[in-house]
This record gives structure tokens, sequence and C-alpha cells, in this order.
């Protein structure tokens, strides 16, 4: 019953020097959805912020994002709007040492239908509890990811891409 | 996951894909998955949607477990709308919400997406607990979501109904349900 390959890890990413960014490509079509799992920091001298995200190499303005987050003391919520790019994640910047956990979900990747939507839920302790759905207004396949970010990401940044597949 | 570590997979062996749905030309205004195995620890839902309602959005994805229509669920929310938040519960309700989806308000192609973890589903002790992630962004609009479910039974979940919650869910709404060990 219980399938090794139904929660596949595609590949991982250790940083090993400070890095401003990181990009997994020819991503294979024969999954239903990407799950992106990492633990991100911004290297020294960095502030905290978000870890982007952008497909297939399209820098055009087809993204747009929509939040919520708890930062402990207030709640907030914000949008961007044809945007360059979406968000997978959150980076902590505030201390060396401190990364931030994440998730982000992306749907249906390799449909060619429908426009694809990625919802992200990123904790940096210093910084935000955070809730994130990220779309990209394309129809293409998703072949590939690049994450960047403001500042370069920290030396012991993790990124792992799984694929999930379905029955 | 520590720097150097070797590739790690938290769902090796453990993670089963149990049924997909993926909805027609025609839409649906349910979807059920049924004789849902109790040989897992817990259910994971992972759904990717979009409603037929054209008059307002979000649409809710509603769910009952076991066909129960009684006011045996009840709900906790929080969500953005990219302006304010927003926190409120719904209690002795006749179903509970896996989360929000686009519908035909927004742009054709912005589909929803959501996650919902079914914990310990199949314990006949307790009280199951729903939580989901979920939402969508149509480039202008949207919310990103949390919910929280109860659903006040001690039966073992064996299926579960998925409900549009006006109209129907449209074409290309995909869902998938996972057991997890």
């Amino acid at each position: 019953m219980a399938s090794a390959s139904t929660y596949v890890p595609i590949a991982n990413q250790v940083l090993t020097s400070a890095t401003a960014s990181v990009t997994f490509s020819s991503i294979p079509s024969t999954y239903t959805d990407l799950v992106l799992v990492s633990s991100a920091g911004y290297s020294t001298g960095g502030g905290n912020g978000t870890i982007n995200l952008q497909f297939n190499g399209d820098t055009g303005t087809n993204y747009s994002f929509t939040y919520i987050q708890g930062n402990g003391s207030a709640a907030s919520s914000g949008r961007g709007s044809s945007t360059t790019i979406g968000v997978a994640a959150q980076a902590d910047g505030s201390n060396l040492g401190f990364f931030a956990a994440n998730t982000c979900q992306i749907m249906n990747y390799s449909n060619t239908t429908t426009y694809k939507t990625a919802i992200t839920r990123a904790n940096a302790d210093t910084v935000a509890t955070q809730a994130w759905v990220s779309l990209w207004r394309s129809t293409s396949a998703i072949t590939s990811l690049t994450l960047t970010g403001a500042y370069s990401m920290a030396i012991g940044s993790t990124f792992t891409l799984y694929g999930i597949l379905a029955a | 996951m520590l720097a150097g570590n070797p590739f790690f997979n938290p769902y090796n062996n453990s993670y089963t894909s149990l049924q997909t749905v993926t909805v027609g030309s025609g839409g649906a205004s349910s979807i059920t998955f049924s004789s849902i195995p109790s040989t897992y620890t817990h259910l994971q839902l992972r759904y990717f949607s979009r409603g037929t309602y054209a008059t307002s959005s979000p649409t809710a994805v509603a769910y009952r477990f076991n066909s129960d229509t009684g006011s045996n669920y009840a709900i906790h929310y929080l969500y953005g709308d990219g302006s304010a938040t927003t926190a409120g519960a719904f209690t002795s309700v006749t179903v509970g919400y896996a989360g929000n989806m686009s519908d035909a308000f927004n742009s054709s192609n912005v589909f929803g997406a959501g996650v919902m973890d079914i914990l310990d589903y199949a314990n006949t002790n307790k009280y199951k607990t729903t939580r989901s992630i979920d939402g969508y962004d149509a480039n202008g609009s949207g919310q990103a979501l949390m919910h929280s479910g109860l659903w006040q039974s001690t039966s073992a979940i064996t299926s579960i109904t998925l409900i549009a919650g006006a109209g129907n869910f449209d074409q290309y709404s995909s869902f998938a349900l996972y057991g997890v060990n």
C-alpha cells in the first residue's frame, strides 16, 4: 500500500557560501504538486525579508500575492499586484544562525490550462508567522523555479523540492 | 534538516495517494471520497479548485464526514484580504470548511488552493480536528487563510464529501486524498 514514490525528493540544495539566487531546473512534469521546504536565512549584515519566486525564468509582471501575518504585537495583511515575483519563503537576517522555516505548496504545477497558485507558510521567529498565496498568470507548465531575495542567502540555508504524485 | 546533512525525505514510505478526483466539463456540486481505510494515522486533502458562483468571491470548500448532516461541526478561521485581517468562528453548523477558493467572480484560470490535515481520523475515542492553509490570489483581490475545524463525533472517518459553498466546483478543479503514517 505505502509507496516510496508518492512524496519524492526531487532536488536538495544546501548553501555553502552566501548566494544571491537558487534555481531548480528541469523539473519533471510527472508529479501533481510541488512542495518546497526551506530553512532560510540572510547573510550577515542583511535584513529580514521574503525569498521570492519566479517560474520558468519569467521576469515579467505576471505575478501577484496576498498575505496575512502576525509579528508578535499585531496582525496585518498586504498584497502585491502585477509584480515580478511571487513569495516562497521568509528569510531571517536579524541574527546569524537564525533560520526561518518555510513550506511552499505549488499546486497542479504542470497543467497547461490554468494559472498557477502557490500557498506558503513562513515562520521566522524574529520576524513574523505568515501565510502567503501567490499567483502566476501563465498556463505554461512549471519546469524551473528561481529563488531570489533582497540580500544574499546565508550559508547553511537549505532548500528541498519534493514532488507529490496523485492516484 | 541541517547544513551538510544528506538528502532527507520525511515522508519516505509513509505518504500514500488514496484517490484523486478531477472535475470534468459539467462541473460538480460535490465530491465524495468513500471507503477510506482506517490503516493510516492521518489524512491529508490537497485541492486546487475554482467555483462557478459569479456573484461574489470567494466560495467555500465545505466538507462533511461520513455523510453526517447534523449540526456537529465547528470552525475557526483567520484570513487577510490584502488590507485587513479577520478572525471568526461558527459553532454547531452542518459543515466544516476545508478552505476558500476562487470562483467565477474572478478572472478565468484563477484557481484557489488548500491543504487540509485530518489528524487521527480513525480514532474512535476522540472528536476529529482539522487544520488547513488555503487561499487564492486574483491579481488585485484574494485571501490568505487558515482554518481549523471540529467534527463532534468519535466515529472513525470513512468518507469525506466536499461541497461547493455556492454553485459548483468548476472544470479542472482537482482534489487529492492521501494517507499519512
